[in-house]
């Protein structure tokens, strides 16, 4: 039985299409990686997973739980961390933690092992308000809330919006040991960094799914000729680039520009050209792709694929 | 249960460490309490006179002693000139002109009917109705006085003689009657308030949505909320009850525990209106307008500052649906008159059918899901 099967979900607001047919399967201790831009739809699929919103076709199960007709047992079984921080502010870290056990039934105590590895981090700040936290320490509480009543599915949405670089990879860390535990995670992100991270990894944008495989394979899959440019005059080489005919696409990448070829070239071929075109340029290397790189390839192509 | 009590626990909590809410709920209600009792007055205690006296007579000058001796008039000027009275009038500095004319004593003693008129300021109709009541009861006094004077043979005439007294509230002391009344809108309003701005706050902040993805039922967030805040409203009911017998020594005939006995279905069904307004707002600002329209219309539909009977007949059908007007109702009949429960049952029917309506639909309107 897997832990989360969707099959074909829409959802619109208005005349905005925010889910686009979308389907995937989460298998039980999985971490799955819902990557898209801001306004991909990944918080919309949340809400109608976790039984906040309605789906206006297809169809959504968690741990085998139809997310209409049985979301009083799914509420049971998951546990959720809104995109926003949702605890009570003025209340305390163990505060907060016991109030979400005993709304579902248990005690920190029953289930201590399990949040134990965050927990002992927040430990020092016990009596402090949940308001009064670090953005990284907001997060591992609102995790530990979302985990002590030993969920058989968590859903993360953005969880690390917001949150130091260190704090982001600890949490990544975490989310490794939590899935050894046997829960299967579905978390968002706009981060493509940390998609490599995931088992597996549905790109999404637009409400529509672009691809779904795990990250290595997404990156393997990626034939296409990939170069880093290191140039002093990046907005010259960009619209330079943007009209040589051996040109695929062309985009800034940090301090680099990302140039994709048409056909198989070298990079001393790549500087070659360049030169002819009289820009400076400092180095030309061939690059193995990112999945920053096949996201925003996917993402050129006029429409979605369908599955 | 024991996630009920952990809820009800919850928001104990939170009430207590909100350092804006707690003035709030005691302070702010016990000024208003102190200040509203004391001002909100609609005794007529200073009627300002003005006397034309055009008959200069020993009965008129009889007359004008009187007015002056009474406490209530305060006689600003004496004048021939009938223009320069109603300049007082116009200017608002006298609520009546009182007119002597001439040969007023003169008329009275032949045995025709003098008459003798009064100019009222009516733009303030209370000061109006009561000062020209005074003055009525002042003149028939006199006239009474000055009756021997003509003949033995009036003497005989019967009079009908008419004594008053004040039945539960022996000397009239307004703030006997007003107390009890604002005691019992202040916390209303407040719960009514409170209740309203709660569960949308959890919108605003986002928790309710954390909330949403529990097995919490609908009827234990909604008692979860009603609990907390029915105590502090009977908190601030108890200690408004001890200022008010302390500051006003307000009469306590009837049993203390039926107030409180009733005062838990009224703020039930204040407070699930309250909820149910919160739970069809998006923002607290929302809320806080809904709550205002209900808050007016109980508030001046209530009875506290006008009679409800006096209203016109489909008003007093509207009181019915008033909470505010069953607690005022009940408060001032079990303190000042001593009404034992059977007096009160009207008020108990029409507020557990309020409470029941009301929080059913504040339960059956607060959705876990969109």
């Amino acid at each position: 039985m897997s832990a989360i099967t969707i099959n074909n979900i829409s959802k619109s607001y208005g005349d905005v299409l925010a889910l686009n047919r979308v389907s995937f399967n989460v298998a039980k201790g999985e971490l799955f990686g819902l990557i898209g831009p801001d306004g991909a739809g990944k918080s919309t699929l949340f809400r109608i997973l976790t039984t906040l919103l309605l789906a206006d076709e297809g169809e959504g199960y968690v741990v085998g739980h139809h997310v209409v007709n049985e979301y009083k047992e799914i509420r049971k079984k998951v546990g959720y961390m809104p995109g926003r921080f949702s605890l009570y502010q003025d209340l305390s870290v163990e505060e907060n933690l016991s109030f979400f056990a005993t709304i579902f039934g248990t005690t920190i105590q029953e289930n201590y092992d399990l949040v134990k590895d965050i927990y002992v981090q927040l430990e020092p700040f016990r009596t402090r308000p949940a308001g009064k936290l670090s953005g990284g320490m907001k997060q591992k509480l609102a995790l530990c809330c979302a985990l002590i009543h030993r969920p058989e599915v968590l859903f993360l949405d953005e969880p690390t919006t917001g949150v130091d670089a260190v704090s982001r990879v600890e949490f990544w860390d975490m989310l490794q040991k939590l899935k050894q535990k046997g829960i299967a995670i579905l978390v968002s992100t706009p981060y493509m960094d940390e998609a490599t991270r995931c088992d597996c990894i549905a790109l999404i944008q637009k409400g529509g799914i672009l691809s779904i495989n795990s990250p290595q394979q997404l990156i393997d899959d990626f034939r296409r000729p990939l170069f880093a440019i290191k140039t002093s005059a990046t907005y010259r080489m960009l619209k330079a680039l943007r009209n040589a005919n051996f040109t695929a696409s062309a985009l800034p990448f940090g301090e680099n520009i990302h140039l994709i070829t048409t056909s198989k070239m070298t990079p001393k071929e790549v500087k070659e050209h360049l030169d002819e075109l009289n820009i400076p340029v400092e180095e030309v290397t061939a690059i193995t792709a990112t999945i920053e790189d096949v996201f925003l390839e996917l993402s050129t192509l006029k429409e979605p694929i369908k599955e | 249960m024991r996630t009920l009590r952990y809820l009800i626990q919850k928001e104990f909590i939170q009430i207590f460490r909100n350092k804006a809410i707690l003035p709030m709920m005691t302070v702010m209600p016990i000024i208003q309490l102190l200040l509203l009792s004391n001002a909100a007055s609609n005794e007529v205690k200073e009627v300002n006179i003005v006397v034309v006296d055009k008959d200069f007579s020993e009965s008129s000058r009889l007359l004008n002693r009187k007015i002056e001796a009474n406490k209530r008039f305060h006689v600003i000027a004496a004048t021939y000139n009938n223009k320069e009275a109603s300049n007082y009038l116009q200017a608002n500095q006298a609520d009546i002109v009182l007119e002597v004319p001439h040969d007023f004593e003169k008329d009275y003693l032949r045995g025709e009917r003098p008459k003798l008129q009064m100019l009222i300021n009516a733009i303030n109709g209370q000061n109006a109705t009561v000062g020209s009541g005074y003055l009525n009861a002042i003149i028939a006094s006199f006239n009474g006085e000055i009756m021997p004077v003509k003949s033995i043979k009036d003497l005989q005439k019967t009079q009908i003689n008419i004594s008053s007294r004040n039945w539960y509230n022996p000397e009239l002391n307004y703030k006997h009657f007003m107390a009890p009344g604002i005691l019992a809108e202040l916390t209303a309003l407040l719960t009514i308030v409170l209740s309203a701005m709660n569960v949308v706050r959890e919108r605003e902040l986002g928790t309710i949505e954390q909330i949403n993805v529990t097995p919490i039922k609908k009827w234990q967030f909604i008692v979860g909320k009603l609990v907390p805040f029915l105590c502090v409203g009977m908190g601030l009911l108890t200690v408004g009850l001890l200022v008010s017998k302390v500051a006003f020594n307000i009469p306590i005939e009837g049993n203390i525990a039926l107030i409180f006995g009733y005062a838990i279905f009224n703020l039930v069904a204040v407070l699930g209106l309250g909820l149910l307004i919160s739970n069809f707002a998006e923002t607290q600002q929302q809320a806080i307008f809904v709550a205002f329209f209900f808050i007016m219309i109980f508030v001046l539909m209530c009875g506290l500052f006008t009679p409800i009977e006096s209203m016109p007949k489909w008003a007093q059908y509207l009181t019915i649906p008033n909470p505010l007007a069953h607690i005022i109702s009940v408060s001032r009949k079990v303190l000042m008159k001593g009404s034992g429960f059977w007096d009160i049952r009207w008020e108990f029917i029409y507020t557990i059918a309020l409470a029941i309506v009301f929080n059913t639909l504040a339960i059956w309107s607060y959705r876990k899901q969109v």
